[in-house]
């Protein structure tokens, strides 16, 4: 008698890559009634209509047409002109970075200033995968399982002092290391910088891993930031220093062309960038382009912490 | 004089090296990102569209950058058989630039008028962009045997005007990089030289009118 091996016909290639085991991975931890406590625990800080979306396993704010972009693209196709300025570059040339050991510090206006090996540094707090909608401020956007702590918890552990309204964070600044800052691009090291309040926002990440992995070198490994509803370069990356300031930080591109980038870049269709449109923008993989959406479709959960201001003038 | 002969022919080689490098990178971009699209493939990278348009704007310029190039190789190698392939150079840049906008309004923006519109109106990269493109057009139109025939010296005037359009493209691709120029720089710094070494003639050219007319009408 013949013993059919129980391997479904129609498996495709597809099928055994990360980025649908990743998927499937979640759905089968809910269904083996394993609570994906993260998840539900973080969107207890979120607003109600946030919440609805947030079902433990299910991801953040996505639509129902958001899939998340092939590993392949996350991966290659990087904007991190510490390793060149191609969009190509830094997997190429970030390939022998080592972003192990790695210190962080965190200093400023907060009662525990301290430097930490990345490990102690991540260690307290609970490590998350959310699905974020990624837009460029080039117009072009992806769909990114990331894998993160959340940066409030980071924050309030430091305690921050009456006095601290925005936090300022900095790049790795090591020309042998990072051979794109041999050229002055930019201003060098990259700084960002966010106000408190968005720090302090659930949605905002510090990410360590893309696709239930490690965090590749040309997506910022060790440590990057990832804030959804702003233009991707705000998630500043190999993040070494975490700095809590009463004034606004003066950023890498807003130094670079203050007409161009502000020091909001909240995601924004009706507020074109200068030099072309922000109402569409081009998903990665996909041929027609899609309507932007407001606050990159985060409005519910963010659009409050800009009540009042002019975003026209605010970019 | 054999020598000189020599320096006419044109190795045969150069002909169709010549009608490849015109002919195929356009029809070969169309063909990588409908690949790209259709069967998966990767020639253009993750964002096909944007590159092809970055590759199709930079044909341009190199085909400009051989056009231009022709009467320096003629005067300072004697390759005089090069005279030719300028109109043909000159050709491939304007088809290229045409197939740049083209692409960037069918593929890039997909024919958003409104966006179209206030491209063409405010954005002064695709406005400079877009001049180069249309002062190339007269020049394409009049690069005929028989407009050359009708026109005599007006058609030399015209054509001067190519020298406007690096000038324009170069602005054009400056302003459209982010932060990195490296690109535009050196194309700038052929670009100067190919014009540079046109002035530099002009200006000795007239010194040595202007001399041997001092000599000429000078006392004796």
């Amino acid at each position: 008698m013949l013993i059919r091996p129980a391997v479904p016909q129609d498996l495709r290639s597809s099928e055994i890559t990360p980025e649908p085991l990743y998927l499937t991975r979640r759905e089968w931890l809910a269904a083996a009634g394993l609570t994906v406590g993260a998840i539900a625990g973080a969107s207890a800080l979120l607003p109600r209509e946030a919440r609805g979306q947030q079902a433990p396993g299910k991801p953040y704010g996505l639509q129902p047409d958001d899939k998340p972009t092939p590993w392949e693209d996350v991966t290659t196709y990087n904007n991190f002109y510490e390793f060149g300025t191609d969009k190509s570059d830094p997997a190429e040339m970030a390939r022998g970075f080592k972003p192990r050991p790695w210190t962080v510090r965190v200093e400023g206006l907060v009662r525990k200033p301290a430097s930490y090996a990345l490990e102690d540094f991540l260690k307290p707090s609970r490590v998350e995968d959310r699905i974020y909608r990624h837009r460029c401020v080039e117009a072009w956007s992806m769909v990114v399982p990331w894998r993160g702590i959340m940066l409030s918890d980071v924050l309030k552990r430091a305690e921050p002092t009456p006095g601290a309204k925005f936090v300022e964070f900095t790049t790795l600044y090591d020309p042998s290391r990072m051979p794109g800052q041999r050229y002055p691009v930019l201003r060098w090291p990259y700084v960002e910088g966010l106000r408190l309040d968005e720090a302090m926002h659930p949605l905002t990440l510090l990410v360590t891993g893309l696709y239930g992995r490690d965090l590749p070198n040309q997506n910022g490994a060790p440590l990057r930031l990832v804030v959804p509803w702003k233009y991707g370069f705000k998630g500043i990356k190999s993040i070494v220093r975490i700095r809590l300031t009463d004034t606004q930080p003066a950023t890498a591109w807003n130094v670079s062309a203050p007409d161009e980038y502000g020091f909001y870049s909240n995601v924004n269709p009706t507020v074109d960038h200068p030099r072309w449109s922000q109402a569409k923008e081009r998903r990665i993989g996909e041929f027609l382009r899609r309507p932007t959406l407001m606050f990159n479709g985060y409005a519910d959960q963010v659009a409050s912490l800009y009540a009042g201001m002019d975003l026209r003038r605010n970019y | 004089m054999q020598e000189r002969v020599k320096r006419m022919q044109r190795p045969r080689w150069w002909t169709w090296a010549v009608w490849i490098a015109v002919l195929v990178p356009g029809p070969a971009v169309l063909g990588v990102l409908v690949s790209d699209f259709v069967l998966g493939t990767r020639f253009l990278g993750s964002n096909p569209v944007k590159e092809g348009e970055l590759v199709l704007g930079q044909w341009t310029i190199k085909y400009l950058v051989a056009a231009l190039a022709v009467t320096p190789a003629r005067r300072l190698l004697g390759w005089n058989w090069l005279q030719r392939d300028r109109r043909t150079f000159g050709l491939a840049a304007f088809f290229y630039g045409l197939t740049h906008f083209l692409w960037y309004a069918l593929l890039d923006i997909q024919l958003d008028g409104a966006e179209l519109a206030k491209d063409l109106t405010k954005r002064t990269y695709i406005i400079v962009g877009f001049t180069a493109l249309l002062v190339m057009l007269p020049l394409a139109i009049t690069s005929t045997r028989a407009a050359i025939a009708r026109l005599k010296r007006r058609w030399v005037m015209l054509h001067r005007l190519v020298y406007v359009v690096p000038v324009l493209g170069i602005i054009h691709w400056w302003m459209s990089v982010k932060a990195d120029v490296a690109q535009p720089i050196l194309y700038s710094l052929i670009f100067a030289l190919l014009l540079g070494w046109r002035g530099w003639r002009y200006v000795e050219a007239n010194r040595s009118r202007g001399l041997a007319a001092t000599v000429h009408n000078g006392p004796d």
